[in-house]
């Protein structure tokens, strides 16, 4: 029998394990991208430094994957089917029997017939839903112990609601203007400027509120300030398709024409126009990693965007009024009327396929699907009222507190409020991507040809015209003399544009020296060669 | 078929007591947050704004002196103590907590002009323009409190020697100090007259500084411009230059020697071999035998070769220039900024930075190996400033000006001193000052995003800018102007001239004059 002396690492405290795919892939997570190319580098000294860094960031990613499985102890939810069962066929009633019965509570319909279609919002943490039907009723509800916080009548068409910052705040698009409500239903504000909106998006970092109004233009308003940031006429006619980019927060549109804008608060003209549907844009949506927008056209399409390249992944037939990715990246589309599909990337590989689906009762009108942050729900928002589905797999298993953070107190909540007035982001920071601030702008000096270049490329064009083989002619046209005459000429046509370009150079340097002309008694002064 | 889905229940989520702390969970996802960058660089803009905003460096003025303040010492063995010495011969002991007179060491006939503390703490030297070198005795912290009535200190000797001294400097371990004069004078502490005399030329040395980390080199200015450096197991000195203009005073880097600290084998054998010779050089009395001194004067080159000892030097010419003692054929980075005469400067224990004080009415603190200064003081009743002192925690400046003041100083600007624990008295307060756990690590947070995004044309903005009393400003942009002028002049010059005939010389070698070995 042979022992095994366990050597115990003097250098090491954590002993060397072997790194396994899912390691590595979450060392990937937090390296944020390449690192550095320092081989282009001149400066010694800074190579050093930025070397030493890369390889700080390297270990810290180390770090973080490794104490992922201690600071990140649940697990998130799933959906397994053996044999010949199908994850789509599986009905929101076999899900119940499953779970356990704090889940079981998520699942409900509510049913108000008189005010809908509703539109839904959550809060940041998912704890706080609010709901408003289209005829005017607004109800904020307490998600996670089952509350009404408060309800009330506007008595007008309400189109759009947003939560603000926090639960405290919100914001509805009513049929003349913009209100701002508190939790107790108290009207705080009412924002003429943005006219009769039909969308709106609260970007949290920037602490803007956006809209989009019947006139299709687009309004970015500071709520810490109450200064109109941006106030940018579309031109593309009226929509009610609008959604954040949550990687950049770049707001997209998509116009009754099937292109879809995408826009920053400084600056009057988008930044992307492209073209992604035959018909009208009714519905869009962006995956959390700002890589992936699905877009819905009236032709009856839904197709996947990857917004690195602007290109079409996928395309899947159907037409939606309202889509969402959530965290984990599934794909919720309300297609038809009653129906909810959920496309999974269930492979890994950017490759979008049916994962679940439900249908509500027959007539009713989806007007909005919505996940719930860090939890497998699905809101459905409709005619009759509202619905809550279990989608396992669909939320974030892990909060974090210090970003959302579900079970949130009064004095957790007040602190974080001033913590993110103080690091509210200014409105330029907003671009395409992000990760461009703090990095240098590359020297955009052109390179011309070098002198060597220039006479290799003479080199060998006179080469190419030597080599150059003539036609056998008769009557004497291919006479030794013709034959080295014609030679000649090619070579000199080779040389042609090579000698031109020289002398319009010389030409250029005898003229700027004749505009600077000195007088003769300083002549002897001049720079022999002058600088060019 | 498998289903789980989300489900947390309150209790393991939340603290179970109110007395408890609240439980915190990270998910350190960048998708999560989303555009960290632009968050990280607001933060550090908005760091570099409350820095400006809490940008309170002075303390408090010691009052006392009735004429200048000439010289300063710090006393290795108490944080809060320090001596200081005027114009009129006045010598006292500061106690920086309560910013009061601990005691005063009467005696002195002419201006102190030289100031230092012995290792241990327990003896203070000083010299001065009455040609009279003293020790005394500096009182216990206990013995101190005690008889707060009878707070005068009577010498322990008192040496009369033939000249004035201009600088005193004691080894930082063992029982030598050096003094300068009109020439450089080696004591010891039980000796009345010195033990050692060095002399190169006729002119007078200006200070004197012993190295901290090899204690038998030493380097003086003298008023001929020179700068030299001295090996107290040579009998001459070691090596000298010449500059334009006359250096004020002299500060060895602290940190700089440990570097290089056991390289190899055959260094460590090396050093067994000097305290050998040490040993023998004691045993002699400081004879050297021909042979030994042979030994000594090619191993002792070698030794100064690999051991990287800076000096920093104050000079008329408004510059500091840092020299590596290997290569002193130039300045390693000349330190710009001041507008007149730099007169004292002080390392801080850490070795990363220097304070200066200058003629001009201002204390600068410059990086080792910054160009330019990082921190300007100024108030508008601090006239010339004659000596300046770093504390031996490095987190407080000293300066001695010509209006009989000390003034104190933090050396970060803007750095939060904590609140105090509970304690008894003011005093201990001072030393007991903390942050709290939480505030430090915010604190290190901010000043790491704050040296992220330093490049950056806004944090760069206003990291950089500081106020400065007109005169400075004016003075500072003449002689930026005359700079440039010259720039420009030499620029023409070279460009009329045959190549090669006029040698651009960089900075670092301009002002040296040559270099005697």
């Amino acid at each position: 029998m042979v022992v095994k002396v366990a050597r115990v690492q003097k250098t090491n405290p954590l002993p060397a394990v072997e790194q396994t795919e899912e390691e590595k892939m979450s060392v990937k997570k937090y390296l944020r991208g390449e690192a550095a190319d320092l081989g282009e580098l001149q400066d010694k000294k800074l190579k050093g430094q930025l070397a030493v860094r890369e390889e700080l960031y390297g270990k810290s990613a180390q770090a973080a994957a490794q104490a992922e499985k201690w600071l990140m102890p649940s697990e998130g939810g799933y959906l397994e089917v053996e044999g010949i069962e199908k994850t789509w066929r599986i009905k929101q009633d076999a899900i119940a029997a499953e779970v356990d019965i704090l889940s079981l509570r998520k699942q409900f319909d509510i049913v108000l017939p008189d005010f809908g279609p509703y539109t839904l919002d959550f809060s940041l943490s998912g704890r706080y839903m609010i709901a408003a039907g289209k005829k005017g009723h607004m109800a904020l509800l307490d998600m996670k112990n089952m509350d009404l916080i408060k309800e009330f009548q506007v008595r007008e068409t309400v189109r759009d609601v947003v939560f603000l910052h926090n639960q405290k705040l919100f914001a509805a698009a009513q049929k003349k203007y913009v209100y701002m409500y508190s939790d107790n239903g108290t009207e705080m504000h009412c924002l003429k400027d943005h006219g009769a909106v039909t969308k709106l998006q609260f970007l949290n970092k920037h602490f803007l509120l956006t809209s989009i109004n019947k006139l299709g233009q687009l309004h970015y308003q500071d709520i810490t300030t109450g200064e109109m940031i941006g106030n940018y006429r579309t031109g593309l006619g009226r929509t009610d398709t609008m959604e954040v980019n949550p990687y950049n927060n770049v707001i997209g549109v998509g116009h009754s024409g099937g292109t879809v804008s995408m826009w920053k608060p400084t600056s009057a003209a988008p930044l992307v126009k492209m073209l992604c549907h035959q018909g009208p844009v009714t519905a869009m949506a962006f995956h959390a990693n700002g890589h992936l927008m699905a877009t819905a056209g009236m032709e009856r399409k839904i197709k996947l965007w990857d917004l690195r390249k602007f290109e079409v992944l996928q395309t899947f037939p159907g037409t939606t009024k309202s889509m969402q990715f959530s965290q984990k990246g599934l794909l919720a589309a309300a297609t038809g009327g009653s129906f909810v599909q959920v496309f999974g990337d269930l492979s890994g590989s950017q490759e979008y396929s049916r994962y679940m689906g439900h249908s509500i009762a027959k007539g009713y009108q989806i007007r909005k699907v919505q996940f719930r942050p860090y939890e497998d729900v699905l809101a459905i928002g409709h005619s009759q009222g509202w619905s809550s589905i279990l989608i396992p797999g669909s939320g974030e298993p892990n909060f974090d507190t210090w970003v959302a953070n579900p079970f949130e107190t009064r004095k957790q909540r007040n602190e974080k409020e001033v913590r993110s007035l103080l690091d509210k982001l200014p409105p330029e920071t907003i671009m395409l991507d992000p990760s461009k601030i703090g990095s240098v702008k590359p020297a955009m000096k052109k390179k011309g040809p070098t002198k060597q270049d220039i006479e290799a490329e003479k080199e060998a064009a006179i080469e190419d015209a030597k080599k150059t083989k003539l036609k056998k002619k008769t009557k004497g046209r291919s006479k030794p003399s013709k034959v080295t005459k014609k030679k000649q000429e090619a070579i000199m046509r080779a040389k042609k544009p090579f000698l031109e370009k020289q002398e319009e150079k010389v030409k250029k340097r005898k003229r700027v020296e004749e505009e600077n002309q000195l007088p003769m008694s300083l002549q002897r002064f001049a720079r022999k060669v002058p600088a060019s | 078929m498998k289903v789980k889905v989300i489900s947390r229940s309150t209790d393991e989520f939340t603290r179970e007591r109110s007395q408890d702390l609240q439980r915190v969970f990270r998910n350190f996802d960048p998708t999560l947050r989303t555009q960290e960058k632009a968050v990280e660089y607001v933060r550090a803009l908005n760091a570099a704004k409350l820095d400006k905003i809490f940008a309170r460096p002075f303390i408090g003025a010691m009052d006392g002196h009735i004429d200048a303040v000439s010289a300063m010492a710090k006393n290795p063995a108490n944080l809060k103590w320090l001596f200081s010495g005027s114009m009129d011969g006045d010598i006292r002991l500061w106690d920086l907590a309560t910013r009061q007179t601990v005691c005063q060491f009467p005696g002195h006939q002419g201006a102190v002009r030289g100031l230092t503390a012995s290792a241990d703490g327990r003896v203070l030297v000083s010299c001065g323009t009455d040609s009279t070198v003293r020790l005394w005795n500096v009182p216990l912290p206990s013995h101190a409190q005690d008889d707060s009535s009878d707070n005068e200190a009577k010498p322990l000797a008192t040496y009369v020697w033939k000249s004035a001294f201009w600088g005193v400097d004691h080894q930082e371990n063992g029982e030598l100090f050096a003094t300068a004069g009109a020439q450089v004078d080696i004591w010891n502490h039980n000796r009345s007259q010195p033990i050692n005399t060095f002399e190169w030329g006729k002119d007078t040395a200006i200070s004197v500084r012993f190295n901290p980390g090899e204690p038998n080199v030493l380097a003086t200015s003298g008023s001929d411009r020179s700068i030299t450096i001295y090996d107290l197991r040579l009998s001459s000195p070691a090596r000298k230059i010449i500059m334009q203009t006359k250096t004020n005073s002299i500060a060895w880097n602290p940190m700089e020697p440990m570097n290089f600290t056991a390289l190899n084998v055959q260094e460590k054998r090396k050093s067994v071999f000097y305290t050998w010779v040490g040993a023998l050089l004691f045993t002699y009395g400081l004879r050297l035998d021909f042979v030994l001194y042979n030994l000594l004067h090619v191993s002792s080159h070698a030794a100064l070769g690999c051991w990287l000892l800076t000096c920093y030097l104050a000079n008329e010419d408004c510059n500091c220039y840092s020299y590596d003692v290997r290569k002193m054929n130039e300045a390693r980075c000349v330190h710009r900024d001041h507008v007149s005469a730099v007169m004292d400067i002080d390392y801080s224990p850490t070795g990363r930075e220097f304070v200066t004080g200058s003629y001009d009415r201002t204390v600068r603190i410059f990086q080792y190996n910054g160009g330019h200064s990082r921190e300007i003081y100024h108030t508008k009743r601090m006239q010339r400033v004659f000596c300046v002192k770093f504390s031996n925690d490095g987190s407080y400046i000293i300066s001695g000006s010509d209006d009989t003041n000390l003034r104190l100083w933090k050396a970060k600007a803007s750095e939060q001193l904590g609140v105090p624990e509970a304690v008894s008295s003011i005093a201990e307060s001072f030393a007991c000052l903390q942050l709290l756990p939480r505030e430090r690590k915010n604190h290190e947070y901010l000043e790491a995003v704050k040296n992220r995004y330093k490049h950056l044309p806004e944090v760069k903005r206003i990291v950089r800018h500081r106020h400065l009393p007109k005169p400075i400003y004016k003075a500072a942009s003449l002689r930026r102007i005359m700079t440039d002028a010259q720039r420009k002049k030499d620029e023409r010059r070279r460009a009329h001239s045959a190549p090669g005939s006029i040698i651009n010389k960089p900075l670092r070698k301009r002002r040296i004059i040559k270099e005697v070995e």
